[in-house]
Parts: structure tokens; C-alpha cells; sequence
């Protein structure tokens, strides 16, 4: 394989930790977006508000900021919390802050912000009568959101899901400063080590490119998939 | 003076981590970080211009080397762009005996040329979607009346494409002043990183970056502000009417 000076297993090791940080972010983002969209939806004042804050917050600080914040401040957080429970209770737990975990909560509740916002706008955009019709078949609120709404709603997400990913990916880069070793931290510390800042770049830049190009194709085939019966696909993929 | 210098010494009275000494870095990071965002988004818009133009063209020589670097510059994570003016720079040989050593050996420079690469590129592909998206009728009436190419472009597609591209420019906006955190990673002291020493120093990570997640709030608010503003002036004609 592709040795640069050594350093190409764990450049590649490094990717497959940018991957996985990045597809398990997507999935709770993903939730999380869902779950902000209806309570952005709610009929209830409190949680409208709890959903507005969170995507209002999330959105105008930095995710570096969020990320220092949650990493650094998460592992004292928590053992505030665990000696607070040993002083009441006597129970004595230690949790440990994995950078890992860290990363996936911090990328996924970040992007649960702007997934709620495309999720919004895309259950806005389903027509009432689709769930009138549901209701009428006397389906149940579930399997009218899962038969009906959902399908539906993901034609209009789509676009948005996929710029947040491609954002989400890029994102991903930044857990390499508070300590993750994904790929963009193996090719930092080799071009330290070996003053060739382009040797271990570029490859790395190559594959984040790799990786957005094929989510591109996936994604206009998805697109396609959910916008069966709404005319010309094309309309929907770029 | 004298009263406010008391009443703030007395605010900050008791208060390990918020002194003056702190508060002057944030102050420092602030400047920093608005210099930096200012500068790469004004140079961003200067290096846009003519690559969306660009990006229009027929010929291909011109049109493919420019999405080209749009792509490239889209597709990979800025710091990764970052990481590479900024070693590209400082490992570059003999490059400390040169005159442009005076220039490169502080890293906002560096830094510099990396965000303005980026934002270009995300501003290139805006302003492209703008002049791509000028209504028909407005071109023909200027070939009616007889305009030259360049002249059309200056007096009628540009100026209706950057009032429709302002939504989208206002979230660049925002996204450069986020995505200027990183700068904090090679040794610049902007906002961030002075939230970051001030954590290092304290070991007080929720006031130091709630702190200074309060003030990149504040920045994000005024720059949605003046947007909301400038749209509501130079978009009234797209308004719907009665609104």
C-alpha cells in the first residue's frame, strides 16, 4: 500500500475514524433534527420554546466554541455530578469522557440544530390533505407519519440533509484539535515531524473530496427514489 | 472616568477569572477576529466577482479551472486549506532569510490567504447562482437598447444578481465569522483562542467558552440584524404586495 514515510496505515486508520465519527453524528443528528422539528411544530408555548432556543443557540456560536465547551467542560460536568450523587446518595460511579463519544454527541447535537430547521420546513410542505386522507384510512398518528408524512416530507429534506452532511463531514476535521485522532490529526502531526506539509494534506483533502463526491451520486439517487410521482426528477437533484 | 473605572473594579471585585487582564484578552480576540473575518470576506467578494463571471463562460478553459477550485475548495474542510498555506509557508525552505519571512512569520497572514481562498470560493458559486438566476426580460431589454456586453453586466446583471445573492451572502457571513475559530489552532489569539487560554489558565472551561459563546452570539445577531436590514431595503420590489 501507499506507504508515506510510514505514516499511510495510520492515515488510513485516521479515515476510518473520520467516517464513522461522521456517519454516527449523521444518525443523531438525524434524531435529533426530527425531534426538534416537532417540537418547533408544537402546539405547546414551553416546548416550541425549548426547540427555538436550542436551534438559535446551536446556530449562532461556533462549532469549535460548542465542541471546547462540551469536551472540556463535559468530563468536569459530569464528575460535578457524580460527587454530587456520591455526597447524597453514597453511590460512587466514575464516567470517563471518551473524545470519541464526545465528538459523535457534540457533531450530532450541533447538527440536530440545522437538521431541525430542514425538517421543519420540509413538514410544512406536506400537504394537509396527505394526512386528512391518512386519518381517514383510520391509520394510526405512527403509521400515518411513517407511511405518509415521512415520505413525503423527505422529498423536501433531501436537498437540506444533504448539504448538512456535506457540512457535517467537514466539520468532523475539527475534533482533530480537541484530541481525536482521525486523519486530519495523523496528517498534522506527520507534516510536524516531517516538515512535508503537502505530502499528508493533500492525500487527506483527497479523501474528504472522495467521500463528498460519492455522498453527491448517493444522494441524487435517493432524491430520485422520493420524488417518484412528483414529475421530472431532475428538478430536485442539484 | 474615575466614577466608571470604580464601578467596574468594583464589578469584577471577587471574581477570580473575568479581571481586567482576561477582559483585555477577549478584547484583543475580538479585535482579531473581526479583522480577520472583515478582511478575507471583503477580499473574498474582490476575487468572486470576476470568477462567477468566469464561471459563466463558454469557453471551457475558463469555466472548468474555476469550478475546478470551487469544488476543491468546497469539498475539504478549511482547516485542512489552513493547515496547508500555513506549514506550506513556515516549512517552505529558506523561506526565513527571504523578505517575505517579515510577512509570513506572524500566522494571521497565512490564515489570511486560507479564509479568503475559502470564502471565494463559497461567494464565487453564490454570486454564479445569482447571475444565472437574472431574469430573461431585463437581459433583452438591455440588448434592446443596445448594450454591450460589459456594460450589461455592470449596470444590469451584476447589480440585480448581488441584491438576490444577499440572503445567501448573509449566511456566509456567519458562516465565516463560525468557521474563523479555527484560526485559533495556529497560534493566532483570536476570540477563541483567548477563550482557550483563559480555560488553559483557570481550568474554568463553562465561564471562558460561555463567555465567549455569548459574544460570537452578539456578533451573529448584529450581522443577522443588518442583513434583515439591507434585504428589507434592497429587496422591497420582491416583496408580496399588500405584505
Amino acid at each position: 500500500m501507499i506507504d508515506l514515510q510510514g505514516y499511510g496505515p495510520r492515515l488510513l486508520e485516521g479515515a476510518m475514524v473520520t467516517l464513522e465519527l461522521a456517519l454516527l453524528s449523521l444518525v443523531l443528528a438525524v434524531i435529533l433534527g426530527l425531534l426538534t422539528a416537532s417540537a418547533k411544530l408544537s402546539r405547546n408555548r414551553a416546548i416550541h420554546a425549548i426547540g427555538t432556543l436550542y436551534t438559535t443557540l446551536i446556530r449562532g456560536v461556533p462549532d469549535l466554541v460548542l465542541m471546547m465547551l462540551l469536551f472540556y467542560g463535559g468530563q468536569i460536568g459530569i464528575n460535578m455530578l457524580t460527587d454530587q450523587l456520591y455526597d447524597a446518595f453514597d453511590v460512587d460511579i466514575f464516567i470517563n469522557v471518551d473524545a470519541f463519544v464526545a465528538g459523535v454527541i457534540t457533531i450530532g447535537l450541533i447538527f440536530g440544530a440545522y437538521m431541525g430547521e430542514t425538517f421543519r420546513g420540509a413538514f410544512q410542505s406536506v400537504e394537509e390533505g396527505q394526512m386528512e386522507a391518512a386519518r381517514a384510512y383510520g391509520m394510526s398518528p405512527w403509521l400515518a407519519f411513517r407511511r405518509v408524512r415521512f415520505p413525503l416530507m423527505m422529498r423536501h429534506a433531501l436537498p437540506g440533509i444533504g448539504n448538512n452532511w456535506m457540512v457535517l463531514l467537514k466539520t468532523t476535521a475539527l475534533v482533530s484539535i480537541i484530541g481525536l485522532t482521525d486523519m486530519v490529526r495523523v496528517a498534522a502531526e506527520a507534516t510536524k515531524a516531517t516538515h512535508e506539509p503537502f505530502l499528508f494534506m493533500l492525500p487527506v483533502a483527497g479523501i474528504y473530496l472522495i467521500i463528498a463526491s460519492l455522498s453527491e451520486w448517493g444522494f441524487a439517487k435517493l432524491s430520485k427514489r422520493y420524488s417518484t410521482g412528483f414529475g421530472e426528477a431532475s428538478e430536485w437533484t442539484n | 472616568m474615575d466614577q466608571l473605572n470604580a464601578w467596574f473594579t468594583q464589578l469584577l471585585a471577587g471574581n477570580a477569572i473575568f479581571t481586567a487582564n482576561t477582559l483585555g484578552f477577549y478584547w484583543n480576540g475580538l479585535v482579531t477576529t473581526v479583522q480577520l473575518v472583515f478582511l478575507c470576506l471583503l477580499l473574498g467578494i474582490l476575487l468572486a466577482i470576476p470568477l462567477a463571471i468566469g464561471r459563466g463562460s463558454k469557453r471551457w478553459w475558463i469555466k472548468w479551472p474555476i469550478y475546478a477550485y470551487t469544488y476543491v475548495f468546497r469539498g475539504t474542510p478549511l482547516l485542512i486549506q489552513l493547515y496547508l498555506v500555513y506549514y506550506g509557508v513556515v516549512f517552505f525552505n529558506g523561506i526565513q532569510d527571504t523578505i517575505f519571512w517579515e510577512v509570513f512569520k506572524d500566522a494571521f497572514y497565512p490564515a489570511l490567504i486560507a479564509f479568503t481562498l475559502n470564502t471565494a470560493a463559497y461567494t464565487t458559486e453564490i454570486f454564479r447562482g445569482a447571475i444565472k438566476n437574472t431574469a430573461k426580460g431585463e437581459i433583452e431589454a438591455a440588448r434592446a437598447y443596445g448594450m454591450s456586453k460589459g456594460l450589461m453586466m455592470r449596470r444590469i446583471i451584476l447589480p440585480s444578481a448581488f441584491r438576490r445573492a444577499l440572503p445567501a451572502y448573509g449566511n456566509e457571513v456567519i458562516f465565516m465569522l463560525h468557521a474563523s475559530a479555527v484560526a485559533s489552532v495556529v497560534t493566532i489569539m483570536d476570540l477563541t483562542g483567548a477563550a482557550y487560554y483563559v480555560y488553559a489558565r483557570f481550568y474554568a472551561p463553562f465561564p471562558a467558552f460561555i463567555f465567549v459563546a455569548l459574544i460570537y452570539l452578539c456578533l451573529t445577531f448584529s450581522i443577522m440584524f443588518v442583513f434583515r436590514r439591507l434585504e428589507k431595503r434592497l429587496l422591497a420590489h420582491l416583496r408580496p404586495r399588500g405584505a
